[in-house]
């Protein structure tokens, strides 16, 4: 057991994955040699040669193309988009090919890949390096989606995707890469070295995909999180001082209903919160679930906090992102409600 | 001051239109046997030219001439000419079957049969295509039962797609053929993934991208070339130049100069033109291509010059863009009766022979329809289950769809 940092968690998932099964391929712009711009997959080609670990053309079609070929050999490509606003070249492939083939051919080929990148704000990135993109692929049949929030989540989720036998876009929070942010960004980041789920096993495990993880227990209030808002929830809760109950998706798709509708309806409150902007962002698939399954226990309508519905601005970064003001005020208002 | 005129926009269009008298001119036609057969070692620079010309084995005369001449045997002809004629036939009755409103859309070889029938018997057991749709010849010459083909079509109770491609959209990993992708380009860089994979796993077996001359404008095209190039994939990378995309005219594709073969010059990769209507011509190109990847030499990309003599499918006019009598016009001719002439020329075949086997193979042809047919077709007979809907999107069902298929009444 050691204390890991996100990168850190992610570099010793492919690690272990590429030394349990020599299929297990990493490639992507700059992964190579130098490691990766966040520098997730340095060592991995000095361990296990060019052939397993290897820099690609700027080309994320081509990168998401040859891995679906790959795939279809009998190979696990474990690839990066540098960054989630870069895999819009890619989403051809992603939700035409790779989400499609195992339908479309009857299971004559199959596509287990699993499609790596940084996502979302916090780092002024900018709208270039900033975005969410989650909804985009929760609507397309045959991908899976997950959103770890901490390091030791993000292995086992990661060590899952990569032998899980279907494509899987893995998007990690950059924000979180160092530590467990809680949205307000005056304060000091806080090292995963000093937080209980920065410590992650040196060895194999997995984390079921599909399952979510009640991060507070609570009875007044259930906050739908992923990612970064995890912990921004936590911090609302805490400032707020109401006794909500955090769930942390991670799977966005399949998504684990089961755990949403018994927290709701035992609190009968729900507010959803993600970076991503608000219109047709993945709150409105948790909010119209909820709707549907928990209406008769709601004491309030379920409210959503998000990015606003424009580009992410780069020098009013912490005006865009949701942070524990925003939150707690919406945990405010279905609490009067 | 720069004095100039005000700009204008160049706007390729084709020589001739509806009404007007077909025109291939511009097509030029290198003498059969004049091409080098250069070493499959030889480097793309050394070549250059051959992305220029046409490699052409059989003269007017029927005669095989020249260094492409002698890749296979009279038997191994004839078992071509039977691929052709059989993929020839398919299309004739499913065209038919669609206009009787039993499928909803077919798409024809006419005119191309040569590329895929002449192709696939270059490649060996376990090679993988990443075909377009149309490449049924590499089932038909790899044998691939015609009743399974029109199950597919159907979309019958025994269609292996169950129901959920569109027609023609075959999919076969023991016939190493890719499942298809209606959109266009996607499957290129895939094939040069696979291939990539191969490689990396020290395997034996290359891969084959398929591309039509339109689609090469989709930025995958490039993609696939840029990885190809740098990986020194064991892929071949097959052009299908039969003139149109749809209505368009390849031109707008390709632009004024250089050829589709000449795209490969630019990523060091060894280009050749080859005439798509001379099965001894695609089936030497192929090998060549082929032992390349084998040895580990890397790519090869392959421009077939053809015609696309029928409709783009079932649901286009030809007639609504490009003179009538166009495809009989086209200077590199018929490739099946190029091949039955050849092998006349040789003694290996005759006008009666040709004309019994035609009979057979219709015979074989309507026998596989009547099997197809009696589990039904797409709008009568047997289905595949509506269950079928909800199975295969994952390895294992998620309960999203669980409950989605439950509602359903599944």
């Amino acid at each position: 057991m050691a204390r890991m940092t996100m990168i850190e968690a992610v570099r010793s998932a492919m690690d272990v994955s590429m030394a349990r099964d020599d299929n297990v391929v990493v490639f992507g712009e700059d992964v190579g040699y130098f490691g990766g711009v966040f520098r997730s997959t340095q060592g991995l080609q000095a361990k296990y040669g060019r052939t397993r670990c290897f820099d690609t053309p700027i080309s994320e079609s081509g990168i998401v193309g040859t891995a679906i070929g790959m795939a279809a050999y009998g190979l696990k490509p474990c690839v990066e988009i540098q960054f989630a606003d870069y895999m819009y070249p890619a989403y051809d492939q992603l939700t035409q090919e790779a989400a499609r083939i195992r339908y479309r051919s009857n299971g004559d080929f199959t596509c287990p890949i699993v499609v790596r990148m940084p996502t979302g704000g916090g780092i002024f990135g900018g709208q270039t390096h900033s975005q969410s993109p989650e909804a985009l692929f929760t609507h397309v049949c045959g991908l899976k989606v997950i959103v770890p929030s901490n390091p030791y989540d993000a292995k086992g989720l990661l060590i899952a995707a990569i032998e899980d036998p279907d494509p899987v876009m893995f998007l990690e929070p950059k924000r979180l890469y160092n530590g467990p942010f809680d949205g307000h960004h005056e304060r000091p980041v806080t090292p995963w070295s000093k937080h209980d789920l920065g410590e992650v096993p040196d060895g194999h495990y997995t984390i079921p995909i599909g399952k979510a993880e009640v991060r507070r227990a609570g009875s007044a209030v259930t906050v739908v999180a992923y990612g970064t808002m995890v912990h921004v929830a936590l911090a609302a809760a805490e400032d707020a001082g109401i006794d909500a109950e955090v769930i942390d998706l991670r799977s966005l798709l399949p998504l684990d209903l089961d755990t949403i509708v018994k927290s709701v309806s035992k609190t009968g409150r729900c507010v959803v919160v993600h970076e991503a902007t608000l219109t047709s962002g993945f709150g409105a698939e948790v909010a119209a679930l909820v709707q549907e399954h928990c209406f008769y226990h709601l004491e309030a309508p379920v409210v959503r906090v998000a990015g606003w519905d424009t580009p992410y601005p780069h020098a009013q970064e912490w005006d865009y992102f949701p942070g524990p003001g925003r939150v707690g005020r919406a945990l405010a208002e279905v609490m009067e409600a | 001051m720069v004095d100039s005129a005000r700009l204008s926009l160049h706007v390729p269009e084709p020589a001739v239109r509806p009404g007007g008298q077909p025109d291939f001119s511009n097509v030029k036609i290198a003498k059969a046997g004049s091409v080098p057969r250069p070493e499959v070692d030889v480097a793309s620079e050394d070549i250059r030219d051959l992305a220029y010309s046409i490699i052409r084995v059989l003269n007017r005369d029927g005669e095989a001439v020249g260094p492409w001449a002698g890749s296979l045997s009279d038997e191994a002809l004839l078992t071509g000419l039977r691929d052709m004629m059989k993929l020839r036939a398919f299309d004739a009755r499913m065209l038919m079957a669609q206009r009787q409103g039993k499928t909803s859309f077919y798409m024809q070889h006419l005119g191309e049969e040569a590329v895929s029938c002449a192709f696939r018997k270059a490649l060996e057991k376990g090679d993988m295509n990443f075909p377009t749709y149309r490449q049924a010849g590499l089932l038909i010459a790899d044998d691939y039962p015609m009743v399974e083909m029109m199950n597919q079509i159907y979309s019958n109770e025994s269609d292996p797609l169950r129901g959920r491609q569109l027609p023609i959209m075959y999919s076969s990993k023991e016939h190493g053929f890719f499942t298809i992708s209606g959109n266009l380009a996607t499957q290129y860089v895939q094939a040069v993934g696979w291939a990539m994979a191969s490689a990396i796993k020290n395997d034996s077996r290359i891969a084959a991208a398929w591309i039509g001359d339109g689609s090469t404008a989709e930025s995958d095209f490039h993609s696939a070339l840029v990885f190809a190039s740098t990986y020194k994939a064991p892929v071949i990378l097959n052009i299908v130049n039969n003139q149109w995309a749809i209505s368009t005219f390849q031109g707008i594709a390709r632009g004024g100069s250089g050829t589709f073969a000449a795209r490969g010059l630019g990523f060091g990769i060894p280009a050749l033109r080859v005439d798509g209507n001379d099965y001894l011509a695609v089936h030497a190109v192929a090998r060549w291509a082929a032992e390349r990847a084998r040895r580990n030499l890397g790519p090869t990309l392959i421009e077939y010059v053809t015609y696309r003599v029928g409709a783009h499918s079932t649901s286009d006019d030809p007639s609504a863009y490009r003179p009538k009598t166009e495809s009989e016009a086209w200077p590199l001719g018929d490739p099946v009766l190029r091949l039955k002439k050849h092998l006349i020329v040789k003694g290996a075949w005759s006008e009666e022979r040709h004309v019994q086997a035609e009979a057979e193979i219709m015979d074989e042809v309507i026998e596989a329809q009547r099997q197809a047919e009696a589990h039904g077709t797409l709008h009568a007979g047997g289905r595949p289950s509506v269950r079928d809907i909800f199975e295969g999107v994952y390895a294992e069902m998620p309960p999203h769809i669980r409950r989605q298929r439950q509602k359903a009444g599944y």
